[in-house]
């Protein structure tokens, strides 16, 4: 059976989605990835659905349930390169994701997941509006 | 024998031509104007020779015979091209009407001896050039129609323009109403831009709606969360007291969404969150 590969980038865990969703690969992918954020203790998960073009409300619903499972985990869920045309079905549908973050691509992803997450190895504010020294 | 009607439109239709031609000159409602006499001419002219060709005694009697097809669609063009043009539906009326006449002058001329004869075949032709008549309204508004449609299209496009008005900043004004249909629009344009332009703030500037009810504000906020999923921030700037007062009226929850009031404003938000800072030109004063 086909299966979505997760990947592991330190802290993170790295999803990218190469082929449209079906019903079976979402759960399994849900499975895994949880499974996955528990025995790695990852502190984030990126999933690029660049390549997803088409969406049904079960995947909507899939995005978010990973989001807050993951959050249960203690780790954060960034959803990257939504294509424009799932966006509008999503929102037509009436699933806004909240909870869950979104980024551009994978690059602004990570560097989101990093600052949401990376306060203790990292000296950059976490607060975007404290610093504004000129 | 008495000549058939097909015949003597057949013989006559250089005439019946020139008897149109005067008619339509001699009428008020010629437009030199929109349109030269000889094209009025070549125009007419195609039409009484496809008429005169195409007419024979068995298919006089039936009007929704496919021997008329090539009559109506040089009819369709006629008044197709009418339309666009801008005559009026009375004017593109007439024209028809006055090859009736044309042709109502030549029996009366030709069969003034047989009184009998000349009604049956009046009749006849008065059948067969009201269908035509009906067709020329039909094609008439269904042009009319379509440059409605045209219109409507190309003010949605124009009126909704999306700028990108710094690295990563797009700005978005919105003039007129937001309803369903331009929601998507608005929607569609933005997120392409999003993906061209890889911006990570979008601007929707509403200075130029006139109103906000509980419906615009639900399309606002759709295209707000689309932009979120995509992973790009949205303000809603240029909010009047009034809207403001809307809003808050009818209950509606802005709360999670970036508002200001102007789009320098936001402009300013856009550049904090993006940790830019402009700077007057040989001072160190900084403007925030």
């Amino acid at each position: 059976m086909e299966k979505i590969p997760i990947l592991r980038m330190g802290a993170f865990l790295l999803v990218t989605i190469q082929v449209d969703l079906y019903d079976r690969l979402a759960l399994t992918l849900e499975t895994d990835l949880i499974n996955m954020v528990h025995k790695t203790g990852a502190r984030g998960v990126l999933i690029d659905i660049s390549a997803v073009s088409i969406v049904d409300s079960f995947m909507g619903r899939i995005l978010g349930n990973i989001a807050s499972m993951t959050r249960v985990l203690d780790a954060e869920t960034v959803v990257v390169g939504m294509q424009p045309a799932v966006a509008i079905t999503l929102i037509e549908l009436g699933l806004s994701l909240s909870g869950v973050y979104t980024a551009l691509d994978v690059e602004r992803g990570m560097s989101l997941l990093q600052t949401k997450l990376g306060p203790n190895d990292e000296l950059t504010d976490d607060d975007d509006d404290a610093d504004d020294t000129e | 024998m008495a000549t058939t009607i097909s015949e003597l439109l057949k013989k006559n239709k250089a005439q019946l031509l020139d008897t149109w031609i005067q008619k339509q000159l001699a009428s008020e409602s010629l437009r030199d104007d929109l349109m030269t006499n000889d094209e009025l001419r070549a125009q007419s002219e195609e039409l009484v020779n496809a008429l005169a060709n195409i007419i024979t005694e068995s298919n006089i009697n039936q009007v929704d015979s496919t021997d008329f097809d090539e009559i109506f669609e040089i009819l369709s063009a006629v008044s197709l091209s009418r339309a666009r043009q801008g005559f009026s539906p009375r004017e593109t009326g007439l024209y028809i009407f006055g090859l009736k006449e044309a042709i109502l002058d030549l029996l009366q001329d030709k069969l003034a001896d047989n009184p009998t004869q000349l009604f049956t075949e009046v009749r006849k032709i008065n059948r067969l050039l009201d269908s035509f008549s009906v067709v020329t309204f039909e094609t008439f508004i269904k042009g009319r129609e379509e440059v409605i449609f045209r219109q409507t299209e190309e003010i949605t496009d124009i009126s909704t323009p999306v700028i990108q008005i710094w690295d990563g900043i797009l700005a978005l004004p919105i003039i007129g109403t937001l309803d369903s249909a331009r929601t998507q629009v608005v929607m569609e344009s933005l997120l392409q831009k999003i993906v061209d332009t890889g911006s990570s703030i979008a601007i929707l500037d509403i200075s130029g709606v006139p109103a906000v009810d509980s419906l615009v504000a639900q399309h606002l906020m759709k295209t707000v969360s689309a932009t979120r999923l995509m992973g790009a921030d949205c303000i809603i700037s240029g909010i009047r007291p009034e809207i403001a007062q809307t809003v808050v009226h009818l209950g509606i929850d802005l709360s999670n969404i970036i508002t200001k009031a102007s789009l320098a404003s936001a402009l300013k938000h856009a550049f904090s969150m993006h940790k830019l800072i402009v700077k007057q030109g040989g001072t160190d004063k900084t403007i925030r």
